[in-house]
C-alpha cells in the first residue's frame, strides 16, 4: 500500500505536510531535514526539485530554488541522496517540481528511480490534466507513483470532480488564487474550504499556499484533512544555525 | 480581413489541440486554467465577429497608420543585385510591429470584460505598445521588465511611464525578458478574475501563439496585396524576419507558410557567436522542453534548467522560440540563420547610410543576413523591418563609426 494512503487510513487527526526545497540551505541538508521532520512529528514531506523558472512560486521558494541549484542540486543528485533513506524514514514523501527537468531526466526513468528510492507521490503543477491522462498516467501508475492535482477557488465544481477522479493520494487545494508564500487572510477563504468539504471528494484534501503558523494551519484544518506549509518553513530554516532545533521548534509551534 | 482564415488543413499552422507538430500546448498550472480555457474557447469566435474585425481594422488604419508601406529599397537592392522590399513596420505608431497585436488583444480583453492589463517587455517596444492601447482604452496597465533591460532601454521606460503605465522591474534570474515573462505570469496567477495578460510574442500557452500570429498576420496579408500591385505577383522568392519569440516573423510568414515556393528565412540572435556561450540562437542551441507553458525548443542545461541567453538586442534576448517556429525549423519549412551582435550593428549602419533608415537592433539582424542568401538576379526579397532605431541610439552611439 502506498504510504500516503496508509497515513490517511491510519491517522485520525489533521495531517501536517511540510515542504522544503531539496539541497537547501546546503546541498546535503536534504535528508537531515526529512529525518528531523519525522522525529518532530510532521506527517508528510514534500520535497521540492529546484527549477530555474518556478512559475507558481513566490520569492521565498524562488530564492531557495536558485540557491539549491547553485549548491549543485539536480534530480540525479537528489536520487543519489535518497538512496537507502527508507531504512530510516517511514513518513510519506512526495516530490514537487516543474515538468521540464523531469522531461529532460526522462519520465519513465524518473518514475523508476522514484519507485526504487521509495517516493510515494508527485506534484507537477504545470502538467495539465489532459496531458496527464493521455501521456503520463500509465507510466506513473506502473511505478505506483501517486499523482496529485491542484484545485483553486476558481476551479469549477465539474472540474474539481474530474480532478478528484484522476488524483491519487490527496487533492491539493490551493488556499487562494496566488503564488506560494502570499500572506493572504484565510478568513475570506472559509466559504471556499466549506464548499470543497461539502463536495465529499473521494480523496482526502490538504490545503496549501499561505499556511504559515498555528492560526492559519487550524483555519485550514477546520474544513480539510490537513494542510501544507512551504514558504514559512523555508524562511525559518534559511539562516538557521541549528537546523534540528529550528525544525523541532517550528513543528512544535504548529502542533501545540 | 484575412486574420481569421481557416488554417485547419495546413501542415504548419496550429491544430485543434493547440499543437504545431510536437510543439505548443498549454502547460499551465491549475491557477491559470479558467483564464486560458476561456481564451481557447472564445478567441476565434470573438475575432470572427464582424463588429470586432471592423473595430480592429479601423484602429489599425486611423491610429496605427496601416497599411505600412512596402518600400523598394533601391540602393540596398543594387548592392545585393536583387529587388529588396522593406515592410515598414517601423513606421507604425509607437515604432514597431508590436502594436498590431496589442490593438487586437486590448479589444479582446474588453470583450472578455477585463479591467486590468499586464504585459512583459524586453526591448520595451511591446511595453510601450501595451501602455499605449491601455491609455487609449482607459485601462490600468502594469508592465514587467527585466532590470537589465530597464537600464539598456531607458527611453522606452520613460515612454511607458508617460503613458500612465506602472513599470515593475523583474529582478530574478538573468533579469531580462524571460524573467519579466515569469513575473507577468505570476501576476496573472494572483489576479485571475479581472486581469488580461497581453503576451507580446507568439509564445506562451495555446491559444497565444496562434492568436498573436493572427493579429500580426496583417503584415503578410498586406505584403501579398502590395507586392501584387507593384510586381504583378503576390509571392516573393524570400520573406525574411528576425526572431526573438517570433511575432514579427510569424506575421511576415503567416500567409506564406503554405505557399511552398516562397522561402522563409528566420534570423536569430547569435550574440557574440553561436558557440561563444553568449548567444540567443535557440534553434541552434535548444532542445525540446517546456518554457512559459509551451512545449518548444529552448536553451537549457542537461538537467533542464533554462539557460540565460545573450543578445545585444533586448528584444531577441529570449531562450525559447514560439512553437510555430520550432515546427517550421523541425520540418525544414523555414531556414534558420543567425546574426552576431557585430553583424547586426554593421547592418544597422549599412541601412542607415544606404537608405536613410535607422532600424531597430532586432530588425538589423534580419538585414544582416541578406549577404548569406545565395541570391539570383531578378529575385524578390521581402524583409520585415520590424521597428525603428530610436530606442537603440545609446547602443549605436557607443559603436559610432
Ligand atoms: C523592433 C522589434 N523587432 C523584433 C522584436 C522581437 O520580437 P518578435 O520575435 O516577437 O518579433 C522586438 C521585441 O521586442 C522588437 O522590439
Amino acid at each position: 500500500m502506498n504510504r500516503i494512503d496508509q497515513l490517511f487510513r491510519d491517522k485520525p487527526g489533521h495531517i501536517l505536510n511540510i515542504y522544503c526545497t531539496a539541497g537547501f540551505p546546503a546541498l546535503n541538508d536534504t535528508l537531515t531535514i526529512v529525518e528531523t521532520l519525522q522525529k518532530s512529528g510532521a506527517d508528510m514531506v514534500e520535497l521540492g526539485m529546484p527549477f530555474s523558472d518556478p512559475l507558481a512560486d513566490g520569492p521565498v521558494i524562488q530564492d531557495s530554488s536558485t540557491r539549491a541549484i547553485a549548491n549543485g542540486m539536480r534530480i540525479s543528485v537528489l536520487f543519489e541522496q535518497l538512496k537507502g533513506f527508507r531504512e530510516r524514514v517511514s513518513l510519506p514523501v512526495v516530490l514537487m517540481g516543474y515538468l521540464n527537468p523531469v522531461l529532460q531526466f526522462g519520465v519513465e526513468e524518473f518514475c523508476k528511480k522514484c519507485a526504487e528510492t521509495g517516493i510515494d507521490g508527485l506534484i507537477l503543477p504545470d502538467l495539465p490534466m489532459d496531458e496527464y491522462e493521455n501521456e503520463y498516467r500509465q507510466i506513473f501508475d506502473k511505478y505506483g507513483l501517486h499523482f496529485i492535482f491542484l484545485v483553486t477557488p476558481e476551479t469549477s465544481e465539474a472540474r474539481i470532480r474530474k480532478i478528484d477522479s484522476l488524483s491519487k493520494g490527496f487533492v491539493y487545494a490551493v488556499s487562494s488564487s496566488s503564488t506560494t508564500g502570499k500572506d493572504k487572510d484565510m478568513s475570506g477563504q472559509q466559504a471556499y474550504f466549506a464548499r470543497l468539504q461539502a463536495m465529499k471528494l473521494k480523496n482526502p484534501v490538504l490545503i496549501g499556499f499561505g499556511i504559515r503558523d498555528k492560526a492559519t494551519f487550524e483555519a485550514a484544518c477546520a474544513h480539510s484533512n490537513g494542510a501544507i506549509i512551504g514558504s514559512a518553513f523555508v524562511k525559518a530554516i534559511e539562516n538557521s544555525a541549528n537546523l534540528q532545533q529550528t525544525i523541532q521548534e517550528f513543528v512544535e509551534k504548529i502542533k501545540a | 480581413m484575412d486574420i481569421t482564415i481557416d488554417t485547419s488543413h495546413s501542415k504548419y499552422h496550429v491544430n485543434k489541440k493547440g499543437y504545431y507538430g510536437h510543439f505548443g500546448g498549454a502547460y499551465i498550472p491549475e491557477m491559470l486554467y479558467p483564464n486560458v480555457a476561456e481564451l481557447q474557447e472564445k478567441y476565434l469566435e470573438i475575432m470572427r465577429d464582424p463588429a470586432f474585425l471592423s473595430a480592429f481594422e479601423q484602429l489599425l488604419k486611423d491610429y496605427v497608420g496601416r497599411p505600412s508601406p512596402l518600400y523598394l529599397a533601391k540602393r540596398l537592392s543594387e548592392k545585393y543585385g536583387v529587388d529588396i522590399y522593406l515592410k515598414r513596420e517601423d513606421l507604425n505608431h509607437t515604432g514597431a510591429h508590436k502594436i498590431n497585436n496589442t490593438i487586437g488583444q486590448i479589444l479582446l480583453a474588453k470583450r472578455l470584460g477585463k479591467k486590468r492589463i499586464i504585459a512583459e517587455t524586453g526591448a520595451g517596444q511591446h511595453g510601450v505598445a501595451t501602455a499605449t492601447v491601455c491609455a487609449l482604452m482607459g485601462m490600468e496597465c502594469v508592465v514587467y521588465m527585466g532590470s537589465v533591460d530597464i537600464q539598456r532601454q531607458a527611453p522606452n521606460v520613460a515612454r511607458m511611464k508617460m503613458l500612465g503605465a506602472t513599470v515593475v522591474p523583474a529582478t530574478s534570474g538573468s533579469k531580462t525578458l524571460k524573467d519579466a515573462t515569469n513575473e507577468a505570469i505570476r501576476d496573472w496567477i494572483n489576479n485571475p478574475v479581472d486581469t488580461h495578460y497581453i503576451i507580446g510574442s507568439v509564445v506562451g500557452p495555446h491559444p497565444y501563439p496562434d492568436m498573436v500570429a493572427r493579429f500580426q498576420s496583417v503584415i503578410s496579408e498586406e505584403i501579398r496585396r502590395q507586392l501584387k500591385e507593384k510586381t504583378g505577383k503576390s509571392n516573393p522568392d524570400y520573406v525574411m524576419a528576425c526572431v526573438g519569440g517570433g511575432s514579427n516573423a510569424a506575421g511576415t510568414f503567416f500567409h506564406f507558410v503554405d505557399e511552398e515556393d516562397v522561402r522563409l528565412i528566420a534570423v536569430e540572435a547569435a550574440g557574440k557567436g553561436v558557440h561563444s556561450g553568449y548567444s540567443a540562437a535557440t534553434s541552434q542551441l535548444g532542445r525540446m522542453g517546456v518554457i512559459h507553458a509551451s512545449k518548444t525548443l529552448l536553451m537549457q542545461t542537461e538537467d533542464g534548467q533554462i539557460v540565460e541567453p545573450h543578445s545585444i538586442s533586448a528584444g531577441l534576448d529570449y531562450p525559447g522560440v514560439g512553437p510555430l517556429h520550432a515546427h517550421l525549423f523541425e520540418t525544414g519549412r523555414a531556414t534558420f540563420l543567425s546574426a552576431t551582435d557585430d553583424e547586426a550593428l554593421e547592418a544597422a549602419y549599412e541601412l542607415s547610410r544606404l537608405e536613410g533608415i535607422i532600424p531597430a537592433l532586432e530588425s538589423a539582424h534580419a538585414i544582416a543576413k541578406l549577404k548569406d542568401l545565395s541570391l539570383q538576379p531578378g529575385q524578390v526579397v521581402v524583409v520585415c523591418l520590424s521597428g525603428r532605431g530610436d530606442k537603440d541610439m545609446e547602443t549605436y552611439i557607443k559603436h559610432l563609426k
